[in-house]
């Protein structure tokens, strides 16, 4: 979860998310998830802002250790479940009620329980459809190229690994204060990574 | 884990203290009961068949809110659920109330024949159908049926109380594992007795007609009424400075989750049962829908589409809502409050088929039977722990978050 996904959010979700300039930032290795915990609420309270936590697996609480925002990705899915739905009934209503109207099984043109299941499940068809779309989207996925994968040790982080990489276009961030700081945290290592 | 592990509970951490005001609430239920059973007496002796309909409604209202609760439980056996052991004392609370229950029916006894159609001497004479059924539907059949379910519920709901109250002095792990090999045979047993039961009690009070889903449909309602209970309670008791700080914003918000999905889900089963009779139109299936489309009785099918499925799907989407004590509870009352709506537009239309008939003795019943109800839980609340305090699973719950 916190791969990758956890990047928080900008205002501007199509432009390039990579920093101009020489660096990329830094990306700093923890030896535990504790660790990186702690780390996280210091480089939070530090009041940085563009900066992630990179793990192999799930660590509970780290997006509040992070300070990230809840998502907005609940609203986009309830949009588009809605948007499914409004648009599986009209189909229904305009094919049977205005564009080719036939009597089936003695029923009315417009009989709306008869229009509830595909209703129901392009709702369902539209929501899921958010979902995995607003997640890609949100994370700025698929992404073929990111300067963290230059770094060796960061290889091992879906492995046995947890990392810190704040980036250069942070307003806080300082080629010389910035990686100190992180060391002081704890981190084993520290490295300055090109753009 | 090891932190974790040694967060455990004082027994006076989860009851109620000495001189708190829920200690009066069993006698205020006691005099709620005798209320209502005063005025059952005195309005039902002038209209008997109106009494038995209403104690039939409120009855079955409280019994399936215990059914959902015994269920509840052995679901949170069988799945071994941590989150939910802080809740799952009040939920053994509340099924405690099933023995007690088979008294509660005694009353409906008396009224067989004016309930059920099916039972009027010499009803199976001129119409085959009632005559074919009639094997299934007699009254010492039935009378045998109902003490078998009653002895079933009794059974599992007594096995699952003692043996988690005793593991609050034994704090044995054994236990736990007992009970969770029984909860999964316990379930179907449930499963088939509940749907029978709902045959029996409410679906045979139209004779000629069958719905192959109704016993889903009712345990469909029971389980969100139940929830809907157990978000109340927990609500309520939060503001009551009652487990305050052991049930949480997580576990409401998982209680919330859950009343939110069977909401959805007692909308599904009541659709498809309604959509396969409406679609096929058959008359010995339409009928029970042509009596609840008629009249007054579509504003209540109206209220039931917008009241138990759109107005709680939408109100308990949200996360904020689900969090909070206050905002959760408003939603638990106003599904009881449909839930009672559910069982009334089931069952009623077979007395006042003319339209919706309100009458003081549903009132009544209610203040009798729910009188009873709140009685025997809190009495129960004030003789034990509010939770299980020696669970094996009690840390992992207490320091239970949502991902």
């Amino acid at each position: 979860m916190a791969f990758a996904s956890l990047r928080s959010l900008r205002p501007a979700i199509l432009s390039n998310p990579l920093p101009k300039g020489p660096h990329f930032g830094i990306v700093a290795e923890f030896g535990t998830p504790a660790d990186l915990y702690h780390a996280c609420e210091r480089v939070r309270d530090a009041g940085f802002t563009r900066w992630d936590a990179h793990t192999p697996f799930p660590v509970h609480g780290l997006e509040g250790a992070m300070g990230l925002r809840r998502s907005p990705l609940p609203w986009i899915v309830l949009v588009m479940g809605l948007t499914g739905a409004t648009l599986g009934f009209g189909l229904q209503w305009w094919v049977h009620a205005k564009a080719y109207p036939l009597v089936i099984s003695g029923k009315p043109y417009f009989s709306w329980p008869a229009f509830i299941p595909i209703t129901f499940e392009l709702g369902v068809l539209f929501a899921a459809l958010g979902a995995v779309l607003g997640m890609l989207g949100l994370n700025r996925l698929p992404m073929h190229y990111h300067p963290l994968f230059r770094s060796k040790v960061f290889e091992r982080v879906t492995d046995d690994a947890f990392f810190i990489s704040i980036e250069s276009w942070d307003p806080r961030f300082d080629a010389a204060a910035t990686p100190k700081l992180l060391e002081s945290l704890g981190a084993r290592s520290v490295e300055l990574l090109e753009s | 884990m090891t932190e974790r592990e040694r967060v455990t509970l004082r027994p006076e951490q989860a009851s109620i203290p000495p001189d708190h005001p829920w200690n009066r609430l069993p006698m205020i239920g006691a005099g709620g009961a005798l209320v209502g059973a005063a005025g059952c007496a005195i309005l039902g002796a002038g209209n008997p068949r109106q009494f038995f309909f209403s104690w039939l409604v409120s009855f079955l209202f409280f019994l399936s809110l215990a059914l959902g609760g015994l269920f509840f439980v052995l679901i949170q056996y069988a799945a071994q659920g941590s989150w939910g052991i802080v809740v799952r004392r009040i939920g053994e609370t509340i099924f405690t109330t099933i023995p007690g229950m088979a008294l509660l029916f005694v009353p409906l006894l008396f009224g067989i024949h004016d309930l059920y159609e099916w039972a009027h001497p010499g009803a199976a004479d001129h119409d085959a159908l009632l005559r074919w059924k009639a094997p299934f539907l007699n009254v010492p059949f039935f009378l045998l049926r109902a003490a078998i379910y009653f002895a079933a519920w009794s059974a599992i709901a007594i096995l699952y109380y003692r043996g988690s109250r005793r593991q609050d002095t034994s704090g044995d792990p054994a236990t736990s594992a007992r009970l969770r090999k029984f909860a999964g045979p316990a379930i179907i047993v449930m499963a088939l007795t509940q749907s029978f039961a709902a045959i029996d009690w409410i679906m045979s009070l139209t004779p000629h007609w069958y719905s192959t889903m109704f016993g889903v449909y009712f345990f469909a309602g029971s389980f969100v009424g139940f929830i809907a209970l157990l978000s109340v309670m927990a609500a309520a008791m939060q503001r009551a400075r009652l487990l305050d700080t052991i049930i949480t914003a997580e576990h409401l918000h998982d209680l919330g989750k859950f009343l939110f999905a069977f909401t959805a889900f007692w909308a599904y089963i009541a659709f498809s049962q309604f959509f396969l009779m409406w679609y096929a139109n058959l008359p010995e299936e339409t009928i029970w829908y042509k009596a609840r489309l008629a009249g007054s009785w579509k504003l209540v099918s109206l209220l039931l589409m917008a009241g138990h499925f759109g107005i709680p799907f939408f109100y308990l989407m949200g996360r904020a809502v689900k969090r909070r004590a206050s905002t959760l509870a408003i939603g638990g009352v106003w599904i009881l409050a449909m839930h009672f709506v559910d069982l009334y537009w089931q069952v009623m239309p077979t007395l006042h088929p003319e339209g919706v008939r309100p009458s003081v003795l549903d009132v009544a019943a209610f203040l009798a039977v729910g009188g009873c109800f709140v009685g025997a839980v809190t009495w129960l609340m004030r003789r034990q722990a509010l939770v299980p305090l020696r669970d094996p699973r009690l840390p992992e719950s207490l320091a239970f978050e949502n991902a």
